[in-house]
């Protein structure tokens, strides 16, 4: 059986403005601001960030203290969530969720956290503003991640699930690319395309690897399981771009959630074959707006990426039917996946536009188009470009996505509350209830591990290695309105 | 099973699914379309409200470090 996929996304978003035009002072800016500003953040220790971290000791509480005391551009929030900054760019790396939808639900928590970052840094200095953006490359050559992870059962051997996966990986751009004008790297300026499906593709080098900056790799294989390492993986997934459609991001989870638990349950057979080439066909892909463009496959068939998804898709419903898709969702929710990426896949096909409420690549596509029309613009026009960037800008009354308005699953009151509760059914719950009702008297967090301050020189770990645990079920009683930190010890035991 | 069969299968299972889910969608979709193409067309007249004032300096200057 399948294991149960829990999820989550991390973002780095772009960032410019502020007081000095260093970026890793605006992103320290916007971390700091918005933990000041909330009295329920603590500091996350990444000191301790890997699963053998054995322990407690003095040396670490050594490295962790100068971080309490220089800025704090590291923190876990209420929700479970981790907000900090990585190199030079704020970065929000949701809870870890127990479905698609709940994964779109905190990522939509990690937007709104950064519009709240935004305001809040930007009381300190409004002359000159911080501005995010939810994108994924500046347009000169510079990227920077929206990361995926999903559980994955240990002993399903790591190049089985990469040569399953790695036709949806090339393909699934088409639903998830949030477009741009033109190219970035020597590979794409080869095929000179005036505008790409997806801001990410063309940064791929290799099939596997562990660089995430250089030479990057279609499946990373970083092995950080925060988690029991005997029985879980975290594939983590760095192909992706960052969406602000929620669709999109449903079927991004929903999709790459189903097919994990099918080679987990069924084995590579049954996916189509891969692309004799698959760094050539991400590249070629990305480049093909017709959608019809084929690529070479191992089995001497040619597919496109729609006939990719088309044949994945049907082997998702097939899978379904015949299993549940219990280790991803709950029924209704999977066939409410099935219905938006197949809907999304037909209109595709038969008339993209149709598709432009949920495909960000086709919205922006619509609107330059448009605006290039109704101005006759040049092909490189600045304006075009502009709208390109501004169409991931952040700030509501600026954001082009935004004021296009992408079909909604979640709206704000839904969102609001993720931005300060929990997910219920993940060991998220357990570290967003110790952020909540403890954070005074936390010694040091990490996403499988809490340390309290007992005072007096007493400390009390708490190991998290399974992510299905602590939940809502299993540790609401610790976290009533009578009960109290030494209660929550004696409970647990530890 | 052969190749042909699967093929055919694949093919009703996918027009199947479109024809019993999806049909009682079109009129909802072309709705959808319509507010899409309105909307389009009243940020298209709004845009340039909205769009940073110095569109050429606005993107040469928006650099970012790598990330990741």
């Amino acid at each position: 059986m399948a294991i149960a996929k829990i999820l989550g996304i991390e973002t780095e978003y772009g960032v410019t403005g502020g007081p000095s035009p260093d970026p890793i002072v605006s992103s320290g800016l916007l971390v700091h601001e918005y933990a000041s500003h909330s009295a329920r953040n603590v500091n996350w220790d990444s000191g301790l960030d890997h699963p053998w971290a054995e322990g407690f000791s003095a040396p670490l509480l050594t490295s962790f203290a100068p971080v309490v005391e220089t800025l704090n551009t590291n923190s876990v929030l209420a929700n479970g969530a981790r907000f900090y900054v990585d190199h030079a760019h704020p970065e929000y790396s949701s809870p870890e969720c127990r479905t698609p939808r709940e994964g779109l639900l905190y990522d939509l928590a990690g937007e709104e956290i950064l519009r709240q970052a935004m305001t809040a840094a930007n009381l300190l200095s409004p002359e000159s503003p911080i501005v995010v953006y939810k994108n994924n490359s500046d347009g000169k050559g510079n990227s920077y991640g929206c990361h995926e992870n999903y559980l994955v059962d240990r002993s399903l051997a790591f190049n089985v699930l990469v040569d399953a996966m790695i036709t949806h990986f090339v393909s699934r751009q088409i639903i998830t690319g949030t477009g741009k004008i033109g190219s970035e790297t020597l590979a794409m300026g080869k095929r000179n395309p005036l505008f790409q499906i997806s801001q990410r593709s063309e940064f791929f080098e290799e099939i596997t690897g562990i660089e995430t900056m250089l030479r990057r790799p279609i499946v990373n294989t970083r092995d950080e399981p925060h988690g029991d390492a005997t029985r879980f993986r975290r594939l983590h997934i760095i192909n992706g771009d960052a969406n602000q459609s929620q669709v999109s991001t449903l079927v991004k989870l929903g999709a790459t959630s189903l097919l994990l638990a099918i080679v987990e349950d069924w084995g590579i057979e049954v996916f189509p074959a891969a692309p004799t080439n698959p760094v050539e066909a991400i590249h070629f892909f990305s480049s093909d707006l017709t959608l019809r463009g084929r690529v070479d496959c191992r089995d001497g068939a040619r597919r496109s990426a729609w006939d990719f998804q088309n044949e994945l898709w049907i082997l998702a419903r097939r899978y379904v039917d015949h299993e549940g898709g219990g280790a991803t969702a709950p029924p209704d929710e999977v066939e409410e996946i099935l219905v938006a990426w197949r809907t999304v896949l037909d209109d595709l096909l038969d008339q993209p536009e149709r598709a432009a409420d949920r495909v960000e690549w086709i919205a922006k596509r619509l609107l330059l188009q448009r605006y290039q029309d109704k101005f006759s613009l040049a092909d490189g026009d600045a304006r075009l470009r502009a709208i390109d960037l501004q169409f991931h800008d952040l700030r509501p009354q600026k954001s082009l996505a935004q004021r296009l308005g992408f079909q909604e699953i979640f709206a704000l009151p839904d969102v609001n509350r993720a931005v300060t509760e929990p997910p219920s059914n993940t060991r998220a719950y357990f570290r967003g209830k110790c952020v909540t009702h403890y954070s005074d008297r936390i010694a040091l967090v990490n996403w499988d591990l809490v340390i309290f301050d007992l005072g007096g020189g007493h400390f009390a770990r708490i190991p998290m290695a399974d992510p299905t645990r602590g939940t809502e079920a299993l540790t609401s009683d610790l976290f009533t309105a009578t009960s109290n930190l030494n209660g929550l010890i004696d409970q647990l035991g530890v | 099973m052969t190749m042909s069969d699967q093929e055919h299968q694949r093919k009703s299972q996918t027009e199947g699914h479109r024809n019993d889910e999806l049909s009682a969608d079109v009129t909802l979709d072309s709705d959808k379309a319509n507010k899409l193409k309105a909307d389009l067309d009243e940020l298209l007249s709004e845009i340039d409200g909205v769009l940073e004032e110095n569109a050429e300096e606005f993107v040469k200057s928006y650099v970012q470090k790598g990330g990741e």
